[in-house]
């Protein structure tokens, strides 16, 4: 059955009413029926179909199960699985297959999960649209003309299109929030440090975070249990206790004081958009909640300040790739430009593999991070930057000692057409205005959906909260889920 | 302001990319609107503000130095673009 929630599918599988396997084989012919919206990179169905074949049998045997045990979940293409590609949408990595799992990866199978497939998205973690992918662009289950959002863009299909119940992204300036809000999904960018990073392909490494893809909160809840907590292989993953978030969703929050930020309402948020955003605070009102304005006054300087950091890290995690150990090397690498005869050839090997195996978005975000960072440029870009991060966290720091969680829109439109923000750079950059501030303070951030446009389009409403307060932030996001009905609805997809 | 083509270039072999000069080209006017942009920041005055590396900072996180089980040599050899019973293989380094 498509389009079911992980608990309910639980339900039935801890009832005896089906298997893994039964439940597996229509969402398999669900995947191929739908191969038209290149969610995946990879779907090995008879792996799948052996690790459903293997669940139903340890159950039937009466082993103790996990809490997602028989669950779909699909995986994007940017944690390693030991001994499965992992291409993070790159052809650098096309024949890559990684030695170990990541660490989400191995509590996954813990906890029973069947791994569904390897989705798609943009390059190495980085743009907004899954355009960027070396493999395709992956098409929004809601309208096929129009993106999915990215970078996570194939994982927030999947759980759109009803072919996994569940799916894992990463979120780094908003690619996790902002594909969930063009495809009409839940998705939550945990605190930075509530997940291990271990296995995930690093873009940046003070930003990203691995996080959930869910029709609905408790769903989310569900998954956010099963991947967070401290990982010794991680130390940067954070040594806070994990509460049961699916145990205390439905409880009403003990405070409810809901800040609307001023500065996320300006110029260029379409007015549907907005609309839909102003119904959702009518909501809160209605549901008792006290509505304050405010104000984070750097928040405009978020943009340019994450256009430096981000690129600032990539630079330096992605240097890594040069055709010496793992990766694509080129064939040929003899001199071809002026000047490169002067070059060694291991230098020259290392120049054309990464000119081959690196798309152009992955390129200019590494040269603009070498030109961040480079002697005479770092102490007026990077550390002007992160200066500037430090009073972005403030304004966060501020506004959580006024109210319990923030709200705002995902995104300044829905999901837009296909082609219409490749030409130009920045153009695709400003699409991240309002989730990319989280990143940079590290603090959690969640969308959900919240309406429809004229044109049948997901809108996502944003809630952001203190850091390590993701219970506060489920719980305060299921009074709204609870009062409507967004998350119940389905693209019409034939 | 202005990073020459020269400029660009400069970059690009740092980071070990090779452009073709058409390339070259267009990454310097597409870099150039991107720096343009965030030196916006250059407007503001941050003396005295500590630089913020990580949103959530975390200090000194250290395990026993205790030897643990290494990655096996076959498995780390397995993506390798070329290589041999026991290294990977690259092009000449010294003369």
């Amino acid at each position: 059955m498509s389009h079911e929630t992980a608990l309910a599918l639980r339900a039935r599988l801890n009832a005896g009413e089906t298997t893994s396997e039964e439940v597996v084989r229509p969402l398999l012919e669900r995947a191929r029926s739908l191969e038209r919206l290149n969610i995946f990179i990879h779907l090995d169905p008879e792996r799948i179909l052996d690790q459903a074949r293997a669940i139903d049998a340890q159950r039937k045997a009466g082993a103790p199960l996990g809490p997602l045990a028989g669950v779909p979940v699909a995986i994007k293409d940017v944690l390693c699985v030991e001994g499965e590609p992992t291409t993070c949408g790159s052809r650098m990595l096309r024949t890559f297959r990684s030695p170990y799992d990541a660490t989400v990866i191995a509590r996954l199978k813990a906890a029973g999960a069947v791994r569904f497939g390897k989705t798609n998205m943009d390059e190495y973690a980085m743009g907004s649209s899954t355009e960027n992918s070396a493999y395709g662009p992956t098409l929004n289950p809601w309208d096929e003309s129009r993106v999915p959002g990215g970078s996570s863009g194939g994982s927030a299909a999947a759980v759109a299109a009803g072919v996994a119940p569940l799916a894992l992204g990463s979120d780094t300036g908003g690619s996790i929030r902002q594909p969930a809000a063009f495809c009409g999904v839940v998705g939550l960018k945990p605190t930075y440090g509530r997940v291990s990073r271990y296995g995930l392909i690093a873009y940046a490494s003070s930003l990203d975070q691995v996080g959930p893809f869910a029709h609905d909160l408790a769903d989310t809840a569900l998954l956010l249990g099963v991947i967070a907590g401290r990982d010794p292989h991680d130390s940067t993953s954070v040594d806070e206790r994990v509460p049961d978030y699916l145990g205390t969703l439905d409880l009403p929050p003990e405070s409810l004081r809901i800040g609307v930020v001023r500065e996320f309402f300006g110029d260029g948020l379409d007015a549907e958009v907005a609309g839909a955003v102003q119904e959702a605070i009518k909501v809160y009102e209605q549901a008792g909640a006290t509505i304050r304005e405010v104000s984070l006054p750097h928040s405009k300087y978020g943009i340019p300040a994450y256009y430096i950091v981000a690129p600032a890290e990539c630079s330096s995690n992605l240097a890594r790739y040069d055709g010496t150990t793992y990766g694509h090397r080129a064939e040929d690498f003899s001199p071809r430009h002026p000047g490169e005869e002067d070059l060694a050839p291991m230098v020259r090997m290392m120049m054309a593999s990464r000119a081959e195996g690196f798309g152009a978005e992955v390129k200019r975000r590494i040269m603009l991070g070498t030109f961040a960072l480079s002697a005479g440029y770092a102490d007026q870009y990077y550390n002007k930057a992160l200066q500037v991060r430090r009073k972005i966290r403030g304004d966060f720091d501020a506004a959580f000692r006024e109210v319990d969680v923030l709200l705002g829109p995902i995104s300044p439109t829905p999901a837009f057409k296909l082609g219409e923000r490749t030409a130009d750079p920045l153009a695709m950059y400003l699409s991240d205005i309002y989730t990319i501030t989280a990143n940079l303070a590290g603090i959690p951030g969640i969308s959900i959906p919240c309406g429809l446009t004229r044109e049948k389009l997901p809108i996502g409403l944003q809630l952001l909260a203190a850091p390590f307060a993701e219970e506060k932030l489920l719980r305060t996001a299921r009074v709204f889920e609870r009062a409507t009905d967004w998350h119940l609805r389905r693209p019409g997809l034939v | 302001m202005s990073l020459t083509l020269a400029e660009v270039a400069k970059v690009a072999l740092l980071a070990r990319l090779r452009l073709s000069p058409d390339e070259l080209e267009t990454f310097t006017g597409q870099l150039n609107s991107i720096v343009d942009y965030v030196a916006q920041l250059q407007e503001l005055d941050m003396t005295g503000v500590e630089p913020l590396a990580h949103g959530i900072e975390v200090r000194n996180v250290f395990r026993d130095d205790v030897r643990g089980a290494p990655l096996p040599r076959d498995k780390a050899l397995a993506n390798a673009p070329k290589r041999n019973s026991e290294s990977f293989l690259v092009p000449a380094v010294l003369e």
